[in-house]
């Protein structure tokens, strides 16, 4: 059933009776060609893409719990192309690009917002970081814009411009991006790839691999054996846990990101404001609470939750930004626990397992890069070479000295 | 969290700066024959489990030691500390 204008129309006429399930809930089958472990937003535009743009069919997504119940139902919805390297800032662009396109692709309302993103400085070096990272966005193809002080004065008047440690000086403004509805992209890719003939399989968590001579033959899942041509799993945090059922140790630690939001208020924010000098990150959400946060706990961790440090660290950089955020009541909060790579970049890359592909390293944003990471971890699946936006994001990276440091910070997760 | 410091007792984990996996301790052989292969498993590698957990803290804010931490990833809780000095110089880091 496709969505449309006119199909609300007639609903409405008729009392909404005519809505279907938007994806079937199908058996799984004893095999398949194609086996995604791992129903986030990763797993599903997987799906998607290898259905639609590469034409394979026999494919199933495994997902343990519900689609849309990890991280891409816990993040704060922020997307964005502004990333400074060479390795990273072509995969980024192309993500915006199909961002853009979205909705039209999936027949989904995602409702991708556009609003702008600013990521403020308060300082001579952060200003000249900013200009080279705006150049750097450019030059890729994407849009950059360097504010004074009075440009981030029009663009948002109501922060404090005077704190005496970070005074802000201006800001990078990057305008195509903005955030998009978080589990409206799941629900999206799911809905199109079971339209493409998809079987997306809740409730079915994948317990180990039959491997034999090094070449992957299937899954052992909650619901029984699943043979597969090729395995591509994208689970995220899971992805430590998941591997080394594979007997696989991955340069990936996982750690817990806590975000907040306030109860409803009318529009106040103009678009995504980030102050990375005082760990805070704000943006409002169409039902009108502020949704925020700051920094990772920085502990390993598999607990769904954070701890109270980091909950009083994110209002500090609030009340520090935005005093007037200290009038309003904080609705709920939650935490996702994050695979953290060691240079803060991800891999999608074969193992050295035949048959056997891994799509994770996300830390904190890989929300962002949800349709490109399925454009070309369908791409890998289906072709067995790496897309060419994601050439540099390989297991042998760190081996070979080719990190993607995005934040020169060196081989420390807990600092990404 | 609260760690029990072996000498100072309850300390909140705030006074704390985490490193991570205990087996940190264990660095390679600079002269073994597979000392680069051995030694990008020791800097990026991890076996980053969802359970026990050895782990590196320095007690940065108080005595500045290390300690080895032993805590569950699944709740948060703490089973043990110990003077990460002792687990090194016992010989019994986790591998
Ligand atoms: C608080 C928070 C804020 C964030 N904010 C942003 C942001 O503003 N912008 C941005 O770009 N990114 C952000 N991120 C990061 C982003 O959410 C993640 O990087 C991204 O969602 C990860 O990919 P995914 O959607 O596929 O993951 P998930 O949705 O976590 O998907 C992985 C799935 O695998 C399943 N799984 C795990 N183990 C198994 C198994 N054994 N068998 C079967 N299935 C399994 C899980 O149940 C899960 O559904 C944020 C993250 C958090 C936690």
């Amino acid at each position: 059933m496709s969505y449309s204008g006119f199909r609300l129309i007639k609903e409405a006429l008729r009392g909404h009776s005519g809505w279907k399930p938007a994806w079937r809930n199908p058996e799984p089958q004893p095999g398949y060609d194609f086996v995604i472990v791992g129903g986030g937003g990763h797993g599903l535009a997987t799906a998607h893409y290898l259905a639609k743009v590469y034409r394979k069919s026999r494919i199933a997504v495994l997902e343990k719990g519900w689609i849309g119940g990890g991280n891409v139902g816990r993040n704060t919805t922020i997307i964005r192309s502004n990333y400074l390297l060479a390795g990273n800032e072509p995969f980024y662009e192309l993500s915006l690009q199909l961002w853009e396109g979205l909705e039209q692709d999936l027949n989904y309302n995602a409702m991708v917002s556009q609003r702008g993103v600013m990521n403020l400085f308060h300082s001579d070096a952060q200003r000249d970081a900013a200009r080279r990272r705006g150049n750097g966005m450019i030059l890729h193809g994407s849009d950059a814009e360097l504010l004074d002080t009075d440009g981030v004065r029009r663009e948002a008047p109501f922060l404090n411009f005077n704190n005496a440690r970070f005074p802000i000086k201006g800001a990078l403004m990057h305008r195509r991006g903005g955030t998009v509805r978080h589990d409206a992209v799941a629900w999206g890719y799911a809905r199109s790839a079971d339209r493409h003939g998809v079987d997306i399989i809740q409730n079915c968590e994948v317990t180990g691999f039959r491997i034999e001579n090094n070449k992957v033959l299937g899954v052992e899942t909650s619901r029984g054996y699943i043979s597969a041509g090729k395995i591509g799993v994208a689970v995220a945090g899971s992805s430590g846990r998941v591997m080394s059922q594979a007997g696989m140790r991955l340069p990936i630690e996982s750690h817990v990101l806590q975000a907040f939001v306030s109860e409803g208020l009318k529009p106040v924010l103009p678009g995504v404001i980030t102050f990375g000098a005082g760990h805070f990150y704000v943006s409002q959400s169409d039902k009108g609470g502020l949704v925020f946060g700051g920094d990772i706990d920085g502990y390993n961790t598999y607990a769904q939750r954070g701890n109270l440090p980091v909950v009083e660290d994110v209002c500090e950089g609030g009340m520090a930004l935005m005093p007037m955020i200290g009038r309003t009541r904080l609705l709920r909060m939650w935490g996702g626990v994050m695979d953290m790579s060691m240079d803060g970049s991800p891999i999608i890359d074969r193992t050295q397992i035949d048959g056997l592909y891994f799509n994770g390293g996300w830390c904190y944003g890989g929300f962002k890069a949800t349709p490109a990471s399925g454009r070309v971890f369908a791409h890998l699946l289906a072709t067995d070479t790496p897309h060419e936006t994601a050439t540099a994001y390989r297991f042998d990276r760190f081996e070979k000295g080719l990190m993607i440091d995005e934040k020169g910070v060196g081989a420390q997760p807990n600092l990404h | 969290m609260i760690i029990p410091h072996p000498i100072l007792g309850p300390r909140d984990a705030q006074e704390f700066v985490y490193l991570g996996d205990a087996s940190l301790l264990n660095r390679p052989d600079w002269q073994a024959e597979d000392a680069s292969s051995a030694f990008h498993d020791y800097q990026y590698q991890r076996n980053n489990p969802a359970g026990v957990h050895r782990e590196l803290w320095f007690h940065e804010q108080g005595d500045r030691s290390w300690l080895v931490v032993t805590r569950d990833t699944t709740t948060h809780e703490i089973l043990k500390a110990e003077l990460a000095r002792d687990v090194a110089l016992a010989g019994e880091t986790a591998k």
